[in-house]
């Protein structure tokens, strides 16, 4: 909105500030001064950004009064003042059918009237506004709503047809407004009519047949006030926000009509006319009662002084100081048995309550005048739940090398019902912002994928990656009753992200392995479905992804993308992806570190060289190990594993199993070696091993 | 001296024995190789040739002089020679000693040298994400201040939303935030309707609901809205919340907590000041803006020139949003109690503290711009 200093200033003729001082006080009181522009002999342009609940301020006047309110200085009343009118046959005939949604309504006649452009200050400071000058008529009912904020209305009342009626719109009744447009009425929208069509949208914009033409001889003034919800719906539902739509709808005040209606007939008739009769004004008791003569409320300066504390001036906001800023807005103040009784301008319909008070004397006192103090708290300090646990994953992750990022919390439908843990449980958006963000994820893997394919079209080749974040499901029965929300972790890599070598299922399994490690569980172990078997997610590769069980619960699910949903990505590598339930994960208890006795004894080593069936898996041979049950065996690894070769049978491979052996009593002896070692190979060929030379 | 190079002794008194050796000893640290194998390393060839010299059994210098002397030398005059002689030949082995020691093993050494220079290999560290990171740094701030952290739902209601945020249903104020819906609500009353939470806010009400007074809570969290995406503006976007309730919390006491953040988070010579404004759910209401970070407050481009930057929103708790908690807990009568709340972009401060020009970035999985954080 904009606002000219001199408009201003001609309501509080005694400012003695420059208007970047008078901008930056505005400003400090929350009437906010965006940008000032220097008009020369003109004084200034102010660039404002008005709060939603200060629709009072949203005009000269308004800021005017503000002004005046913050140096203290009188305000000039709005010059309504008219020629005397001629008598009319009758008073305009005026009825208002819905009283609660129209709380007054206005109307004057004018006869004779010179249609025209504007001169004179209309003319100017249309200008310097870089407002649209119309014709004397329409502008007129513009610049009282620059002026002060009253929006009004002045038809060509020859196309009107025996009166004004107030009235809801009849079901399909159609209205043309002023914008051209042919709209179809809703029974909620209220209209000002004539008895036998609607003629505007009350509050809202007026109507094609009645506008003011340059034929328009005789005008009917109307200054009105409606109901703000009436005129937020009709607004809406027909998708058009006006001037008037934005203040009605913010309450205006229920004591601006006489005074607009006045001040716009005023600006017309200078042109030519005259005024035939009285002012009609049909007032609604019940919405006075509502507005203008709402019941005062109490307020206790004790209060100020509880809510807003102490001020850099020892003696704090007296109860004269509060009472001045109060009246300096339109209050008026009385003697009450707890205080005092306050009784609000009609203007301020936001203040309703003795704290809107309050705020409006902290905000004219000065925010930056109260001290900066510091509570003190007895209360104790709680960590969530699972903040240990979170941090325990997102540390272990970047010290592998994994780097973190956000995805959006959107996916597409295709992507939906692929990556959802149940089926049929991702959640629709009502009004996506567009089609591929048209469901809540259902898991993160989605998001995985487009990031690591979005640095692959960048050539960034080598990508480890991982997000932290929420999944959603639901049911779309009875319209989502619920939304689920779980804690889920997506990771992904490609390339040579995570050593010198292509990422493979071993990268990927070994940083399950460290994640997992940092959990308490008593037992984790990884095992993946046949393809046929449904039961393994199908964006998965089935040859080379697996499942992570935590206490027999699947926690994930990692592998290698399935080709073919790697091709309908397009992505020109391969991609090795994993999903952790952390809903499930963060069940178990993080691994508190518990130091085991360090042998003081010289560990043995032995390596053996196997040629085992291709059928024989690690885990078999290591549970075959594991039987022979002999606790010096402090732990082995599989050194080297081949397969192909000149010096590899067909349908077997070969295995380097290095074993260590350990005692805590004793040093252990050559013979005890060798029998456990023949132990070790017994085991081997028992898996249909053989040893190797 | 004699021909044979052995050089005579005057007699075999302890001063005579002396003296010889003293004009051994001279002779010894003329040898070139002798002096160079203390500094700059000498060829393996030339230190063989210096061993052989002096110590070697059949040519060796030490082994002629001993033998002749010792020959001719009187019974009791063979210990102190003896004894002189081996002082000398231990001095003579340990410069040999030090020379395998660093001399020799310094030339093999030489050869095995690399290029400094070249760049070292690096392994990958994975990068927290700056939001997260600022997130921590904010969140750590209140925790030091005796908050404790609270999170809630992304997917709301209506009513913790909205409604009782003091936004009543209709109300002008919700059209500032453009909301993303969940599908098929419309049969649900207005309260009970999924949306995406548009603000971090309605876990305030959600703690009271919970907790008895007093509360001091910081809230981190994820919220969207129908906002199309541009350079500032993203429909995800990160807040942190926070809400400090107790009896006797004063709007003095929100500005000294804010401050003292403020300049927590962006050094001790920052300063605030607060502007009237308005939320729904506070009254008194502020904007708060920081005095600039990078240029002081002298002016800058960060700062558009005006040396304030705004960061967040903040004010005293409505005691309408109180009367809705009340219906849960009745500890919270606003006659009794008070409190403030406040709240602020996350990426917006990430942004700004990083020099990041476009939010897109953040939500873009883009290594070129994640690995800068590592």
């Amino acid at each position: 909105m904009r606002i000219l200093s001199n408009w201003i200033r001609e309501y509080v003729p005694g400012i003695a500030v420059s208007d970047r001082e008078l901008a930056d006080d505005l400003t400090l009181r929350g009437i906010a001064v965006e940008g000032v522009f220097d008009l020369g002999a003109h004084g200034s342009l102010f660039e404002m950004d008005i709060t939603t609940n200060r629709v009072d301020a949203m005009n000269h006047y308004g800021i005017a009064r503000e002004a005046a309110t913050i140096y203290g200085l009188p305000l000039k009343a709005v010059d309504a003042s008219l020629p005397p009118a001629r008598t009319g046959a009758r008073p305009y005939p005026v009825r208002i059918e819905e009283p609660k949604l129209c709380g007054r309504f206005t109307a004057r006649v004018l006869r004779d009237v010179r249609i025209a452009p504007s001169t004179g200050i209309v003319a100017e400071r249309f200008r310097l506004l870089e407002q649209k000058p119309i014709a004397n008529a329409v502008d007129a009912t513009n610049y009282v709503t620059l002026a002060m904020g009253h929006p009004t209305h002045a038809f060509d009342l020859d196309k009107v047809e025996g009166g004004i009626v107030v009235r809801r719109a009849r079901k399909g009744e159609k209205l043309k407004t002023l914008d051209g447009v042919e709209r179809t009425l809703d029974p909620d929208d209220l209209v000002v009519a004539d008895e036998k069509k609607a003629l505007a949208l009350a509050g809202v914009i007026g109507g094609w047949d009645t506008m003011i033409t340059p034929e328009t001889k005789n005008v009917l003034v109307e200054a009105a006030w409606f109901d703000p919800g009436t005129v937020r719906r009709a607004s809406k539902r027909h998708l058009v926000h006006t001037d008037a739509s934005h203040r009605f709808e913010r309450g205006a005040d229920f004591n601006a009509p006489p005074v607009a209606n006045a001040l716009v007939s005023r600006i017309i008739l200078e042109s030519g006319g005259w005024i035939e009769g009285d002012l009609v004004d049909v007032v609604a008791p019940e919405a006075e009662a509502r507005t203008a003569k709402r019941a005062s409320i109490g307020f206790r300066v004790s209060e100020v002084q509880r809510i807003l504390g102490p001020t850099d001036d020892e003696q704090g906001i007296t109860a004269a100081a509060a009472e001045s800023i109060l009246t300096g807005l339109g209050c008026d103040l009385s003697s009450a048995s707890d205080g005092q009784a306050v009784t609000l301008p009609s203007w301020r319909l936001d203040l309703e309550r003795e704290i809107d008070l309050i705020e409006e004397i902290a905000r004219v006192y000065g925010y930056n005048r109260f001290r900066n103090t510091l509570p003190p708290f007895a209360g104790s300090v709680v960590e969530l739940p699972w903040a240990e646990k979170e941090a325990a994953v997102r540390g272990t992750l970047l010290a592998l090398g994994f780097t973190e990022a956000i995805s959006s919390s959107f996916c597409g439908a295709e992507d939906a019902a692929l990556f959802a843990r149940e089926p049929g449980s991702a959640v629709a958006i009502g009004n996506p912002l567009s089609e591929e963000a048209g469901m809540l994820r259902p898991s993160l893997v989605p998001g995985m994928l487009e990031m690591l394919a979005l640095n692959l079209s960048r050539d960034v080749d080598d990508a480890a990656l991982f997000e932290l974040g929420t999944a959603f499901s639901g049911s779309p029965e009875n319209g989502y009753a619920r939304v689920e929300e779980r804690p889920a972790l997506a990771v992904g890599a490609t390339g040579q992200a995570l050593g010198s070598g292509d990422v493979d299922f071993s990268d990927m399994k070994g940083a399950m392995e460290a994640l997992l490690g940092r959990f308490a569980a008593r037992s984790v172990y990884f095992d993946r479905f046949p393809a046929a078997s449904g039961l393994m997610p199908a964006w998965l590769h089935p040859g080379r992804s697996a499942r992570a069980a935590v206490d027999g619960a699947t926690v994930a699910w990692f592998g290698q993308l399935h080709p073919a949903e790697a091709e309908r990505r397009k992505l020109k590598q391969t991609v090795w992806v994993g999903e952790v339930w952390l809903d499930r994960l963060y069940k178990q208890d993080p691994r508190q570190p518990a130091v085991r006795e360090l042998s003081r004894f010289q560990a043995v080593r032995r390596d053996f060289s196997v040629l085992l069936p291709e059928r024989v898996t690690y885990a078999a041979l290591s549970s075959a190990v594991d039987a022979l049950a002999i606790p010096e065996i402090q732990g082995y690894a599989a050194k080297e594993v081949l397969r192909g070769g000149r010096q590899i049978p067909e349908g077997q491979y070969s295995l380097l199993l290095g074993v260590v052996f350990q005692s805590h009593e004793r040093t252990l002896r050559e013979e005890e070696v060798q029998q456990w070692s023949r132990e070790v190979v017994g085991a081997l060929e028992g898996m249909g091993g053989k040893l190797r030379g | 001296m004699q021909d044979d190079g052995i050089p005579a002794l005057k007699g075999w008194s302890e001063a005579e024995l002396d003296a010889a050796f003293a004009a051994l000893r001279s002779e010894l640290e003329k040898d070139d190789v002798f002096v160079a194998l203390r500094g700059s390393p000498k060829s393996s060839e030339e230190i063989e040739e210096f061993r052989l010299r002096w110590l070697g059994r059949k040519q060796g210098r030490l082994k002629a002089i001993s033998d002749a002397w010792l020959k001719a030398a009187p019974a009791d005059a063979k210990k102190p020679l003896g004894q002189r002689f081996n002082t000398l030949k231990a001095l003579i082995e340990a410069r040999l000693e030090s020379a395998a020691g660093s001399g020799m093993a310094a030339i093999a050494l030489d050869a095995e040298a690399i290029d400094i220079t070249l760049p070292g290999r690096r392994r990958k560290l994975g990068a927290e994400h700056p939001l997260i990171r600022t997130q921590h740094e904010i969140v750590g701030i209140f925790q030091r201040m005796g908050y404790s952290v609270g999170v809630g739902p992304e997917v709301e209601t209506d009513y913790y939303n909205f409604e009782s945020l003091n936004f009543p249903p209709g109300h002008p104020a919700r059209d500032t935030q453009d909301t993303l819906v969940v599908a098929g609500q419309e049969r649900k009353p207005l309260r009970e309707r999924l949306l995406m939470r548009t603000h971090t806010s309605p876990v305030q009400i959600r703690t009271m609901e919970r907790q008895a007074p007093p509360v001091r809570i910081v809230i981190p969290g994820k919220v969207h809205r129908n906002d199309a995406a541009d350079a500032t503006h993203s429909p995800i976007f990160h807040q942190v919340e926070g809400l400090c309730v107790d009896v006797g919390i004063t709007f003095a006491d929100l500005k000294g907590t804010l401050d003292h953040a403020m300049k927590e988070l962006f050094g001790s010579s920052v300063r605030t000041r607060f502007f009237p404004s308005f939320f729904p759910f506070t009254e008194p209401s502020a904007d708060v803006q920081i005095s600039c970070p990078f240029c002081g407050g002298a002016g800058c481009r960060k700062c558009k020139q005006s040396g304030w930057i705004e960061l967040l929103g903040c004010g005293m708790v409505d005691p309408a949003v109180f009367g809705f908690v009340q219906q849960k807990q009745p500890g919270y009568d606003p006659e009794k109690i008070s409190g403030f709340a406040f709240g602020m972009g996350v990426d917006r401060i990430a942004m700004m503290k990083y020099g990041i020009g476009e939010i897109g970035l953040l939500y873009s999985g883009d290594l070129r711009f994640l690995e800068q954080f590592a």
